[in-house]
């Protein structure tokens, strides 16, 4: 069963980066897709990753998968890197980041319209 | 627990003792790019011997490997510095995929874990460098998130870095993917493998310590 978490801007704005990644993790770690409003700092990417190697050494988790959509998908990833560095700075809410576990988001296609279709099928298999 | 203490140590006994003046250059990237490939190649053109094991199996490198005062000349110009090689960055490691590598569980599940350690020194490592290669495989799809959680923190650390699309004598590399991905950057397109373009890449890594 494949369960998605959303997670608004809000519920983690006021929070530490460490909350914040352990948070996401604690969601993950139960097998499940968070949908993240907005983008961490590239620094916050980088203590996810140390988290979530953390976890694999103590556990059966396999990792994460992470994407970053943005709105424009035409934009070069230099560009996507830098917004995502300007806008997190000042605490833009545009994008979504998707984390989930390794062992269930096999591929996630950097590709809004079939994150669209991969959502609304999760709840469709959520609502049987 | 022992390990983690004892990497801690290891890691503040060289921040005391190395020779503060050397260059740090940092090869990084995603695991079986060929960072210890390119690492061979560097040391076997300037000192004549080789410092990392390779491997096709991913995560080959495991521990942070430091060779120290390579000597590059280029054009009349000499470049002294320390080259560090890195365990490859991953967001996930499954250490059934070594087993299907062929290798026998107990050493897989051994191999899986030293890798996670390796993850989290090559990212705490990453701070201290004056330059970082991103070692990339050409043959591969180059907007992965390791990636771009890498350049993503090179750019907030003001690290300067090279992109080094690696495995060009491949048929299936593309480098053109890799130069429409990384536009603000030098991309150099190697084969670590059979030393192609060599001379480029250490062109432009006498650029990238010049305008540093
Ligand atoms: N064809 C080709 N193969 C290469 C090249 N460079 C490396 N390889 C191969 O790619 C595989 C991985 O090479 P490594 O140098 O061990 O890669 P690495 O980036 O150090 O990998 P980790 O230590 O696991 O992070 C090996 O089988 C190499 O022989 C290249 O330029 N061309
Ligand atoms: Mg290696």
């Amino acid at each position: 069963m494949l369960t998605l978490q959303f997670i608004p801007y809000k519920e983690i704005q006021s929070l530490s980066s460490e909350k914040r990644i352990s948070k996401i993790l604690n969601i993950v770690k139960n097998d499940k897709i968070v949908l993240l409003q907005g983008r961490l700092f590239p620094e916050e990417e980088t203590t996810l990753i140390e988290r979530t190697m953390e976890q694999i050494s103590r556990s059966k988790f396999k990792g994460v998968e992470i994407c970053t959509v943005m709105p424009n998908t035409n934009q070069t990833l230099i560009d996507k890197i830098r917004n995502s560095i300007a806008s997190a700075l000042l605490g833009n809410r545009d994008g979504v980041t998707i984390i989930g576990p390794a062992s269930i988001v096999k591929e996630i296609k950097r590709d809004p319209d079939k994150i669209l279709l991969f959502t609304k099928e999760a709840k469709k298999r959520r609502r049987r | 627990m022992i390990k983690v203490i004892s990497d801690f140590i290891k890691r503040i006994f060289f921040q005391i003792f190395q020779d503060r003046s050397a260059l740090k250059i940092g090869l990084y990237g995603p695991p079986n790019s060929g960072k210890s490939t390119l690492a061979n190649k560097i040391c076997k053109d300037w000192i004549g011997e080789e410092m990392s094991k390779v491997s096709n199996i991913p995560h080959e490198t495991r521990e942070i490997k430091i060779k120290e005062k390579i000597t590059v000349k280029h054009k009349n110009k000499e470049l002294t510095f320390n080259l560090v090689d890195t365990p490859g960055l991953a967001t996930k490691i499954d250490y059934e995929d070594f087993v299907k590598k062929g290798m026998k569980a107990a050493q897989a599940k051994k191999r899986a874990k030293e890798a996670t350690r390796g993850v989290i020194e090559s990212i705490k490592w990453m701070d201290s460098m004056d330059a970082i290669l991103v070692v990339l495989d050409a043959t591969e799809n180059p907007y992965s998130q390791v990636n771009i959680t890498l350049i993503g923190n090179l750019v907030a650390r003001k690290i300067p870095l090279v992109v080094v699309a690696n495995k060009i004598d491949m048929k299936k590399a593309k480098i053109k993917k890799v130069e429409a991905a990384f536009p603000q950057y030098d991309v150099v397109g190697i084969s670590a493998l059979k030393g192609h373009n060599m001379e480029e890449l250490y062109e432009s890594i006498f650029k990238l310590i010049r305008e540093r």
